[in-house]
């Protein structure tokens, strides 16, 4: 029973990265719903992290996204990845609205020597789903994205990093005198991540 | 000089120079956020202090890694030099190197794009005429009703009798409102306000007020049975129509040059305005007051409700001079409600279709179909009806209440369902009267109070369909 427990809250390089990619994948189809970049009834719900969670039903978009985690656990793994920004734009004008920004810190040693970090499965999953909650409630303070609007991801690695045939280099796509809010982390042990939203501030605000 | 202040100064100014040029891109430090081109520029220590805090989340710029190539050169320097550095100045050179070194990443992106939205669809909920109309079905958008009065106007010595008819607003957008003995003109065009006339103590006071369909004149119930026709326009009287009534005349309804007059003694009388013998038809059927009186949209029949609790459907073709011995001309009789009728409505979009409110002790309002006779329906209202009024351009009715709200309630036809319940007068809701556009209401009480309602809709939209509506009836009454 003891060596049961035990053996769960055990968490190896390549299960971390599992649990942010997968993490990932999650965030980025409640983004797109809460934020309505796709119509509401593209997505369908499933249960996940102890809520019922939004993923999208659109071929095109699934396969990004699904593409898209299965490369950067692939970075986590090597510890390259530094940063995920999903970025939502401005469909007429390309202009940047909003940034989400998933900070990620790896330990350095657990890839340099292969050892493996203590956490339990719970504890992470209840990280997650403060975040989780903080994403769908976020849609109360950001300003409206009253404009059909397109999103893209961007990934952050280290220089040392060759590119993958399928990605290109890409500028910052960064916003103008952004507002910031920073929302919670979670810690994998090995992998931590911070999330912070930076958006346009409202033109009207600054008057 | 220390390295700390060296790399601050020349961060400070390579940084002026770029906001000269561009304007700053987003940078990873909200202490950064920059009320730029007022103080920080007019301000150079609050730059210099921002400056020191922000360098370890900047992200991304290029004049990062020039400064970085530029205290790199110079740790070099130094560390050649000698070891003379202070530990926390080594601290900071690592600390400093660090930052700069992890700044320097490569950002990566797909080469395929997630597909876009289809076009048409908006983010949220928010509405864009244009790119909403390309939708293949545009829901209909929700009309806003206020609650509030759009105006009120101070109505003082209205008399408070469940059994009068004070208000009527004509087709020339004038609005007629008997105060006492007083008629008085209320320009709904430009707000003027003028006084009809004041009839003398003895005869009066109004007991009802009506405008013939040409908007222009007005007939006129006395407290002595008398009827006066007055022509607005240049406030004349125009005659007196006497004998027709042994009593007040509370209600007058206008069916083209007929005036059709209902008294207290119960008697209903169609005059014909321009013949000297006017009286030319008497429909007996009331006992008591008639209260209510309404002519159909088609002008055939004509609707009667009494303080007796009957309300009656006679036909105008049922019409002679001289009545036959057989008093009994009604087509229908309903004996369903339980108080005094006197809220008739019919409905603009279905002929023969007819709305009535009852009394106090009633609080009923009914729906008839006049061909057949039948009740299509029966509501209780929990309150005293006190009138009722069809909106012209969608399928609603709405009706006014006594105590214990005083309120005006919009109902959903034929579902019945609550729309809104518009508060604000203090006493019974006695008499209401639509705008020729059938968008605005107003509404008289018993607390001396004239309130204005947009409850109809808006004007600019609703144009075109009253139109339609009045139209068929009008060419018919021609053929006629």
């Amino acid at each position: 029973m003891a060596s049961r427990t035990l053996s769960k809250d055990i968490i190896t390089l390549k299960g971390s990265a599992a649990i942010v990619s997968e993490f990932f994948g999650y965030a980025a189809n409640s983004i797109l719903y809460n934020r309505g970049v796709y119509p509401e009834e593209s997505f369908s719900k499933v249960k996940k992290y102890g809520l019922s969670m939004l993923l999208t039903q659109d071929e095109g978009v699934k396969s990004f996204i699904t593409s898209l985690t299965s490369q950067l656990s692939e970075w986590l793994e090597a510890g390259k990845l530094q940063r995920i920004v999903l970025v939502i734009m401005s469909k007429a004008t390309s202009e940047v609205l909003e940034r989400w920004n998933f900070n990620i810190e790896t330990d350095s040693e657990v890839v340099a020597k292969g050892v493996s970090r203590e956490k339990s499965d719970k504890e992470i999953m209840r990280e997650i789903q403060a975040i989780m909650r903080q994403i769908a409630s976020c849609i109360t303070y950001l300003p409206c994205l009253d404009e059909p609007c397109v999103f893209d991801v961007l990934a952050y690695t280290d220089k040392d990093v060759a590119v993958p045939f399928t990605w290109i280099e890409s500028d910052a796509k960064l916003i103008q005198n952004p507002q910031m809010v920073k929302l919670h982390s979670f810690d994998t042990k090995i992998h931590k991540v911070g999330t912070l939203v930076s958006y346009k501030n409202d033109e009207w605000d600054e008057q | 000089m220390d390295a700390g202040s060296y790399t601050s100064v020349s961060s400070e100014k390579m940084r002026s120079r770029m906001r000269s040029r561009a304007p700053l891109r987003e940078v990873g430090s909200t202490v950064f956020i920059p009320p730029l081109r007022s103080s920080s520029l007019s301000n150079p220590l609050s730059r210099q202090s921002s400056a020191d805090r922000f360098i370890p989340d900047r992200s991304a710029m290029d004049f990062d890694y020039a400064l970085y190539a530029l205290t790199e050169s110079r740790k070099e320097k130094e560390n050649s030099s000698s070891a003379t550095a202070s530990p926390s100045k080594e601290a900071y050179r690592k600390l400093l190197a660090e930052t700069l070194l992890n700044n320097r990443t490569r950002i990566l992106a797909f080469k395929s794009k997630p597909p876009t939205p289809t076009d048409g669809f908006l983010s949220g909920s928010t509405s864009d005429p244009l790119t909403s109309s390309s939708h293949l079905t545009k829901p209909k958008q929700r009309r806003y009703i206020s609650q509030t009065a759009e105006r009120t106007l101070d109505a003082p010595d209205l008399v408070d009798d469940y059994y009068l008819n004070l208000l009527d607003w004509g087709s020339s957008n004038v609005l007629s409102i008997a105060l006492g003995n007083t008629v008085y003109l209320w320009n709904a065009s430009n707000g003027s306000t003028s006084e009809l006339v004041t009839i003398d103590e003895d005869v009066g006071p109004v007991t009802s007020v009506s405008w013939a369909p040409d908007g222009q004149h007005i007939a006129v119930g006395l407290n002595n049975s008398h009827i006066q026709l007055w022509d607005s326009t240049n406030s004349r009287l125009l005659r007196t129509l006497k004998g027709v009534h042994r009593s007040r005349v509370g209600s007058l309804a206008w069916n083209n040059n007929i005036l059709t007059t209902g008294g207290m003694d119960g008697k209903i009388v169609n005059n014909d305005v321009r013949i000297r013998s006017h009286a030319i038809q008497t429909y007996r059927g009331h006992t008591q007051e008639v209260c209510g009186l309404k002519w159909s949209g088609s002008g055939q029949q004509l609707a009667s409700g009494g303080n007796d609790n009957l309300l009656h459907i006679w036909d105008l073709s049922m019409s002679s001079s001289t009545p036959p011995p057989n008093q009994n001309q009604y087509v229908h009789r309903f004996e369903d409600h339980m108080a005094a009728v006197k809220a008739l409505a019919w409905c603009p979009f279905q002929s023969n279709l007819l709305a009535s409110g009852g009394g106090g002790s009633d609080r009923c309002i009914k729906f008839w179909n006049t061909h057949t006779g039948a009740c299509l329906n029966s509501i209780d209202t929990g309150s005293q009806v006190c009138s009722l009024l069809w909106n012209k351009n969608e399928r609603e009715l709405l009706s006014s209440h006594g105590f214990t709200q005083n309120q005006l309630t919009l109902w959903k036809y034929p579902s019945m369902v609550k729309m809104a319940e518009l508060t604000g007068h203090t006493s019974r809701v006695l008499f209401m009267a639509q705008s020729p556009d059938g968008c605005t209401v107003a509404s008289a009480a018993g607390d001396e109070t004239l309130r204005f309602w947009n409850v109809f809709g808006t004007p600019e939209v609703a144009k075109p369909v009253p139109k339609g509506n009045s139209v068929p009836f009008s060419s018919y009454n021609h053929i006629r």
